[in-house]
């Protein structure tokens, strides 16, 4: 195992474009290697080293190759993208897009992470254990099918469109989140143990909404089909008591997606 | 710049002068196909060397959406069809963007790669020509025209109910001239109307609400006047019932309709030396038959309806159509049927959007993607290459996507592969529904189209039957210097090798408008001049003033003024009148 340390050194006044910080890319070379990657910063391309102090080389295959960031990037983007092994550690905030489209590997951000975060992602780990902001493994803008596999794990809160669009994978948040969670999804688990503001599960066709918390304005178009408890997805476990809708009726596609909502923090629906 | 050019050595094809592959020089001087080079023009002549390639006309493709507004649409409602597939640019080319409905530069620079020369739009709402024309002016590489929708017009439908026929003429002429349109358009007629009110018809002799008149009326009138104005295509008709299972049997229906309309188109060109008859004998130009041609009753006993339809146009000679081929995908549907995406949506629960361009038509537009496993796809794409393998003889037949709405255009190299190739078909339907086996015939159709048969559903005849071949189509002495090179060799060709097919079509060797490269194996090299084409179609003074009276009356219906409606000169890049001459 091979890590590659990179500390932020600053001129980020303008955000930089660092999707080629990926285990794929810095498996084979050397720091030094690594620091002349370009990397776009407004309409120019700059050499990593600009950005960051290089230390230690990258491993033999992406699969060996540890990348740490040490200090808060929230003005980097794409770190990790498209990335299909390996590892990549954030030692603090980071920037948008961070593991769009990844396929495999593993992501872990320590502090906050931005918007996009897991965009269209298929395979792979994320794991953020501060709050992130929309568009969390959701799909890219007027597309249809969101994150397809793999698992997005928050500890703390996030916003809008949570998973827009899922279409496979696991989406387990923490906290709390605000409008339109699993739009239009139409597989795949998202678990939210917090609250939830309004409009989940809009146009679902299929897959899974947990809420553990209260739904402030419950999305017309839902039926009630039962009461269940403790439910268990795989390895996740819902521990609690929670009323079973389907839906969403309110579109062609009848219904065939289910939604939990705790009993405890909901009792008027 | 139209230069001189002597491409030597090639294997040509040139259907309509019956030049079958033979290996001969082709020469152009001034932008024009000329029988050799004079003493000036040797000077600084270009030699091109295709030994062991393969030589066709500029590819023309008489039915595609590239221009107007409601390709705009979808690029707008697309941005996923956008964003991973682009193009930067260089110092000679626009950067673009888009994959089912790529921008109107990326659009012309794709085209000219698999070298095509000539496109024509083919839905061109009047209110909405300024804007077609603006996209169509804007695109490069390629000389272009539209055609007017006319089938649901409200103006037109009156006179058709009071039965006004030489008024009806002189307002279509009118039409043509004030939106430098080419030829008429005629989308679900009748069905489109009843659009506006959530309907739509359902039979050839189903009176449409408020104006009580028929498709059959609409396409019998259309059709007639067609010939009357002496327009250079036929009425390119889109039939009504289009996407239903069993809608092939009222496709074919609207065919018999104009059976004993007599072409006789009559434009003021020059025609290049062809040995066929270069002009049409057509009266109805059916698009996209594919959708066209749906069988059962419902989409559990769905299967291909093809036959029906290609057994008729085998037995009669007014007819002749496009495909509409289903590449399997990504695509993007787009239509002047409202009525048909909203059953789409219904079916898909997509997003979509529908328009009513107030007096004149309407259209629809949806994001769609054709799936291998997807039962009805799978039968689609089946039904696409039936249209043009049934179809016994080449010249009753075009290859279109109907891009984007069957795939885009840049897929044509794939179809022309699956057309070549019977192994290339079977591969396919191994990896596709049982469906496809099973609901059509494909699996037993063992034709194998040639380079031949190719040239003339991808160039000669998309040309001579939108009235194009006195320039385009064709490498006879006097037409245009449009040439496409592919790095085919015939005399070595192995169909079952399909993949090389599909290299050699998707880049062009070269690609050689008027004389001049304009791109080569994939990389554009010049930004040619483009010319936009339309009818000028002289008609009785005294029939269109009276005319205009109404259409000015007609006008408060409007929400622009009569002034704003035409397009004027300079919203066309190159305008280039045809004169036609209507029947006195």
């Amino acid at each position: 195992m091979a890590d590659v340390t990179l500390k932020p050194i600053g001129n980020f006044d303008l955000t930089v474009e660092a999707e080629v910080v990926t285990p794929d890319n810095f498996a084979g070379k050397s720091a030094d290697e690594i620091g002349k990657l370009l990397v776009w910063q407004g309409p120019a391309e700059y050499p990593l080293s600009d950005y960051f102090s290089v230390e230690g080389n990258g491993g033999s295959s992406a699969e060996d190759t540890t990348i740490i960031v040490d200090g808060d990037i929230p003005r980097v983007k794409r770190i990790g993208q498209e990335m299909t092994a390996g590892k990549v550690l954030i030692k603090g905030s980071a920037g948008m897009h961070m593991g769009s489209a990844m396929s495999g590997g593993e992501i872990i951000i320590e502090g906050d992470a931005d918007s996009w975060v897991g965009m269209e992602m298929s395979g792979g780990s994320i794991h953020i254990k501060g709050n992130t902001k929309d568009h969390l493994g959701s799909a890219y803008r007027g597309s249809w099918k969101g994150m397809t596999g793999g698992r997005i794990t928050v500890d703390g809160d996030a916003v809008s469109q949570v998973g827009g669009g899922l279409s496979g994978g696991e989406i387990i948040i923490g906290g709390s989140v605000k409008h339109f969670c699993g739009i239009r999804i139409s597989s795949g688990l998202i678990y939210v143990k917090g609250n939830a503001f309004r409009t989940v599960g809009a146009e679902m066709t299929g897959g899974t909404i947990v809420i553990g918390g209260c739904i402030e304005r419950f999305t017309p178009g839902f039926t009630l089909e039962d009461v269940e408890s403790d439910l268990k997805f795989g390895d996740i476990e819902c521990p609690g008591e929670y009323k079973k809708f389907t839906g969403d009726y309110a579109i062609p596609q009848k219904g065939k997606g289910t939604m939990y909502v705790s009993c405890d923090s909901n009792e008027c629906l | 710049m139209a230069g001189t050019i002597a491409i030597k050595n090639g294997y040509v094809y040139d259907p309509l002068n019956d030049i079958n592959g033979e290996m001969m020089d082709i020469f152009i001087q001034d932008g024009k196909v000329v029988t050799e080079l004079s003493g000036a023009g040797m000077k600084d002549v270009k030699e091109i060397d295709a030994k062991g390639k393969t030589v066709m006309p500029g590819g023309v493709d008489s039915h595609s959406h590239v221009a107007g507004a409601k390709v705009n649409v979808g690029r707008m409602m697309r941005p996923e069809d956008h964003y991973k597939h682009y193009q930067k640019k260089t110092p000679l080319t626009h950067s673009g963007c888009g994959y089912s409905v790529p921008s109107v530069y990326l659009g012309g620079y794709e085209y000219s790669k698999m070298g095509y020369t000539t496109v024509f739009e083919a839905a061109v709402p009047p209110m909405e020509a300024r804007h077609t024309h603006e996209e169509m002016r804007s695109t490069p590489m390629l000389d272009m025209g539209g055609y007017l929708v006319l089938g649901n017009n409200w103006f037109l439908m009156r006179y058709f109910k009071e039965g006004d026929l030489d008024k009806a003429a002189a307002y279509i002429s009118w039409m043509m001239r004030t939106h430098k349109t080419y030829g008429i358009k005629c989308v679900n007629p009748a069905g489109v109307e009843n659009w506006g009110w959530g309907e739509n018809v359902g039979a050839l002799d189903q009176e449409n609400i408020h104006f009580e008149i028929t498709p059959e009326d609409i396409i019998k009138s259309l059709t007639e006047l067609n010939e009357k104005l002496g327009i250079p295509m036929p009425v390119h008709l889109h039939a009504n019932n289009l996407g239903h299972p069993g809608c092939w049997e009222i496709t074919r229906d609207s065919l018999k309709i104009p059976k004993n309309v007599r072409a006789k188109p009559n434009t003021d060109v020059e025609w290049a030396e062809t040995k066929k008859n270069a002009k049409r004998h057509e009266s109805v130009y059916l698009t996209h038959c594919q959708f066209n041609a749906f069988g059962g009753t419902s989409w559990r006993d769905f299967e291909s309806g093809v036959k029906g339809i290609t057994d008729y146009v085998n037995s009669v000679d007014h007819v002749v159509m496009d495909s509409g081929c289903v590449p399997f995908g990504d695509a993007t549907v787009m239509t002047g049927d409202g009525p048909a995406i909203h059953d789409l949506y219904m079916l898909t629960g997509h997003k979509w959007s529908n328009t009513d361009v107030e007096c004149e038509c309407g259209s629809g537009v949806l994001p769609f993607e054709y799936l291998k496993g997807n039962p009805v796809h799978s039968v689609q794409w089946a039904m696409g290459l039936e249209v043009l393998l049934y179809v016994k003889d080449a010249w009753k037949s075009i290859m279109t996507t109907d891009s984007p709405n069957g795939g885009p255009f840049t897929k044509y190299p794939q179809v022309i592969a699956w057309l070549m190739s019977n192994k290339a078909r079977q591969d396919t339907i191994e990896e596709c529904h049982k469906w496809a086996q099973d609901r059509s015939g494909i699996g037993g159709e063992t034709r194998e189209m040639d380079l031949f048969e190719i040239a003339t559903i991808t160039r000669a005849n998309p040309a001579r039957t939108i009235g194009m071949s006195y320039r385009k189509g064709t490498l006879g002495i006097g037409a245009d210097g449009d040439v496409a090179i592919y790095d085919i060799d015939p005399k070595s060709l192995e169909v079952n090798d399909y993949e090389s097919i599909i290299r050699g079509f998707e880049n062009a060797a070269y690609t050689i408008k008027a004389g001049e490269v304009v791109s080569q194996m994939g990389e554009i090299v010049a930004i040619p001049e483009k010319n936009t084409f339309y009818s000028d179609i002289a008609v009785d003074d005294e029939a269109e003033q009276s005319m205009l009276k109404d259409v000015k009356k007609w006008f408060k219906y409007y929400t622009l003024g009569f002034e704003r409606y035409p397009t004027p000169d300079k919203y066309l890049a190159n305008p280039t009148p045809i004169q036609v001459n209507a029947e006195k």
